[in-house]
C-alpha cells in the first residue's frame, strides 16, 4: 500500500514538475492525433454530407459500412498498414513505417469512421429547410453548405472531440507502426505500456493521469456541446 | 443478520486460506526473461524437474528488469536472470539470496547484407560499435530495460561512445520486434542468438559480428529472501535451483537444441563476475 502511495505521489510529481522526458511524448501524442484529426475532418465532413443529402443506390449499405468501420479493432489497422508500408509491401518505398506521418495515417483512418457516423446524423437532424431557403434566398452552392456547417457546428465539434478521444488513447497501431520509437514515436499510450513492463510504474501512472484528465476535459466539453446543440435544433 | 452470515464467511475465507496454503506449498512461480522462454529451453527442462519433485513450476516470462523488480515485490519465488550487474545490486540489497550461476548464451550483431558501416566479418563487439557511432547508422535499441539493452549499454561503454548518434533508435520493446523494426529499417542490433535463429528466416538480416567473449551472457537463479516476504515458497525455488545446477540439470542444459544450434552451455561452478562483462563505472 505504502509502495502504491509512493508511486502516486511520484507521478504527481513528474506532472507537475514538467518532467521534460514525459512532456516530450505527451507532445508527440497531441501532435501525432491533432495531425490526424485535422486531416480527416475535411474529406469526413463531405462524406457525411453526401450521405445526409444525396441519395444514391446503396446508401444504406455504405452507412452500415462506416458503422462497421467504427467497430474495426486498432490492432488490425494497425496490421493492414503494416502490411501496405513494409518493405516487402505494395508502399514500401515510401519509407513510411516507424515514422509519426506512418502513425498519422493510422489515426486518420481510425477517426474517419467516427467523424462520418457522428457528422452524418448531425447533418441529418438539421432541419431540411435551412438549405432550401438559402438557395432560394440565392446563395450559392458553396455559402449554402457553409451556412449547413454552421448550423451544424456543435454536432462537427462534438464529432471531433468523440474521435481525438478515440485515437489519442489507442494503442494498437500506435506501437506496430509507430514501433514506440523514443523521441520520435512514443505516445502517452506505448509509453504505459513500456514502462509498465520495465516495472516503473511512476511515469506510466502520471501519462496514464494525463489520459484520465483528458477524458474528463473532452467528456465535459461534449456535454456541454450536445446541451447547446439541441437547443441549436430545437430553437 | 451478521452473525448468522458469519459462518458463511468464516468457511469463505478458510477456504482461501486453505487454497492459497495449499497453493504456496505446490507452485513455484520463477520470474525469467523472454528469451529462455521463448526459446524452448523452459519447457524442455521444467516438465524433467517437476517428474521427480513434488512442486510445480509457473513460468513468469518478462524482461530481465521486471523480473527483480517482481523479486524485490515478493511477486515470485525465484529469478533466472541474466544481468550481472543488476544481479549483484538485487542480492547486496538483500532483496534475493544463495545467487548461482546457471549458463551462459551469447548474443550476435546482427544487420543488413550490405553492410553500409562495413563491421562484417570481425570478432571485436566492442570495436563493431565504435564503428557503428561513428558512421551514424541505423541502429535499433531494446530499450526496454532488458538484460539485453543492460549488455548493449556496456558495449557502447566499452567502445568509449554515448548512444546518441544519429542513427540510434530506441524501441522500448521486445527482442522480436526489434529484430523486425532492424530488418524494416535495414539496421543494425544486438540480439541473443535463440532469437535470432527462431527468426532468421522471416528477416532481411545477417550476422555481422559474433564469437567476442564480450558478448557471452551468463544467466543466474536467485531466491527472493524469504526474510522479506511472507508466504514465499522458498522450499520449492530452492529445489529447483540446486536442481538446475546439479549434474542432471547441467548435462540437459548442455543437451537442448534449437534447429540444432546449441543455445546454452551449461556453467554452475564458475563464478558469474558481475565486472568482468559489466563495467559499469569505467
Amino acid at each position: 500500500m505504502r509502495e502504491l502511495m509512493n508511486t502516486v505521489g511520484e507521478a504527481l510529481y513528474l506532472l507537475v514538475s514538467f518532467d521534460p522526458a514525459l512532456w516530450e511524448i505527451i507532445g508527440v501524442s497531441f501532435r501525432v492525433s491533432l495531425t490526424a484529426i485535422f486531416a480527416a475532418l475535411p474529406p469526413s465532413l463531405l462524406i457525411a454530407l453526401l450521405l445526409a443529402r444525396v441519395a444514391f443506390p446503396g446508401r444504406w449499405f455504405a452507412i452500415s459500412l462506416v458503422n462497421t468501420f467504427m467497430a474495426v479493432p486498432t490492432v488490425v489497422v494497425g496490421l493492414v498498414l503494416f502490411m501496405l508500408l513494409s518493405r516487402s509491401g505494395p508502399l514500401g518505398e515510401w519509407q513510411l513505417l516507424f515514422t509519426q506521418r506512418a502513425m498519422i495515417m493510422g489515426q486518420f483512418l481510425l477517426a474517419m469512421p467516427v467523424l462520418i457516423a457522428m457528422l452524418h446524423s448531425t447533418l441529418q437532424s438539421i432541419d431540411q429547410r435551412a438549405w432550401e431557403t438559402a438557395r432560394q434566398l440565392g446563395a450559392g452552392w458553396w455559402s449554402s453548405l457553409w451556412l449547413l456547417i454552421r448550423e451544424a457546428r456543435f454536432g462537427v465539434i462534438a464529432a471531433v472531440l468523440a474521435a481525438f478521444g478515440r485515437i489519442i488513447a489507442e494503442v494498437g497501431s500506435a506501437v506496430m507502426i509507430g514501433g514506440n520509437i523514443e523521441h520520435f514515436t512514443r505516445t502517452i499510450t506505448t509509453a504505459i505500456a513500456l514502462e509498465t513492463l520495465k516495472g516503473k510504474f511512476a511515469q506510466g501512472l502520471a501519462l496514464g493521469l494525463v489520459l484520465l484528465l483528458l477524458a474528463l476535459v473532452l467528456n465535459v466539453l461534449l456535454g456541454v456541446m450536445r446541451g447547446r446543440g439541441h437547443q441549436t435544433v430545437s430553437a | 443478520m451478521l452473525q448468522r452470515r458469519f459462518p458463511l464467511l468464516a468457511a469463505l475465507a478458510l477456504t482461501f486460506l486453505l487454497a492459497s496454503g495449499a497453493q504456496a506449498a505446490d507452485i513455484v512461480r520463477l520470474a525469467t526473461t523472454t528469451s529462455t522462454y521463448n526459446s524452448g529451453l523452459l519447457d524442455y527442462l521444467l516438465p524433467k524437474f517437476e517428474q521427480d519433485h513434488p512442486y510445480q513450476v509457473q513460468v513468469i516470462p518478462v524482461g530481465t528488469g521486471k523480473a527483480l523488480r517482481l523479486g524485490r515485490d515478493g511477486d515470485v519465488d525465484v529469478v533466472l536472470t541474466h544481468a550481472p550487474g543488476a544481479e549483484k545490486a538485487f542480492v547486496d540489497a538483500g532483496y534475493g539470496v544463495e545467487p548461482h550461476g546457471v549458463m551462459y548464451n551469447d548474443f550476435v550483431i546482427v544487420g543488413p547484407a550490405d553492410d553500409p558501416a562495413g563491421i562484417e566479418g570481425g570478432d571485436d563487439a566492442t570495436r563493431a560499435f565504435a564503428t557503428l557511432a561513428d558512421e551514424g547508422a541505423t541502429f535499433i535499441s531494446r530499450g526496454d530495460d532488458s538484460g539485453t539493452e543492460k549488455k548493449e549499454n556496456h558495449l557502447w561503454q566499452d567502445a568509449g561512445t554515448t548512444p546518441d548518434f544519429e542513427g540510434y533508435r530506441s524501441a522500448g520493446q521486445g527482442m522480436g520486434a526489434v529484430l523486425n523494426m532492424a530488418s524494416e529499417l535495414q539496421g543494425y542490433t544486438l540480439t541473443d542468438r535463440g532469437t535470432w535463429l527462431a527468426m532468421k528466416d522471416k528477416l532481411d538480416l545477417e550476422i555481422m559480428v559474433e564469437g567476442d567473449k564480450a558478448l557471452f551472457n551468463p544467466y543466474q537463479v536467485i531466491l527472493v529472501n524469504p526474510e522479506r516476504h511472507e508466504g514465499l515458497n522458498t522450499q520449492g525455488a530452492r529445489a529447483l535451483a540446486e536442481w538446475l545446477i546439479s549434474d542432471e540439470g547441467q548435462d540437459l542444459i548442455d543437451a537442448f537444441r534449437l534447429n540444432d544450434k546449441v543455445l546454452f552451455h551449461a556453467s554452475a561452478g564458475e563464478k558469474v563476475d558481475p565486472s568482468a562483462a559489466v563495467q559499469e563505472n569505467d
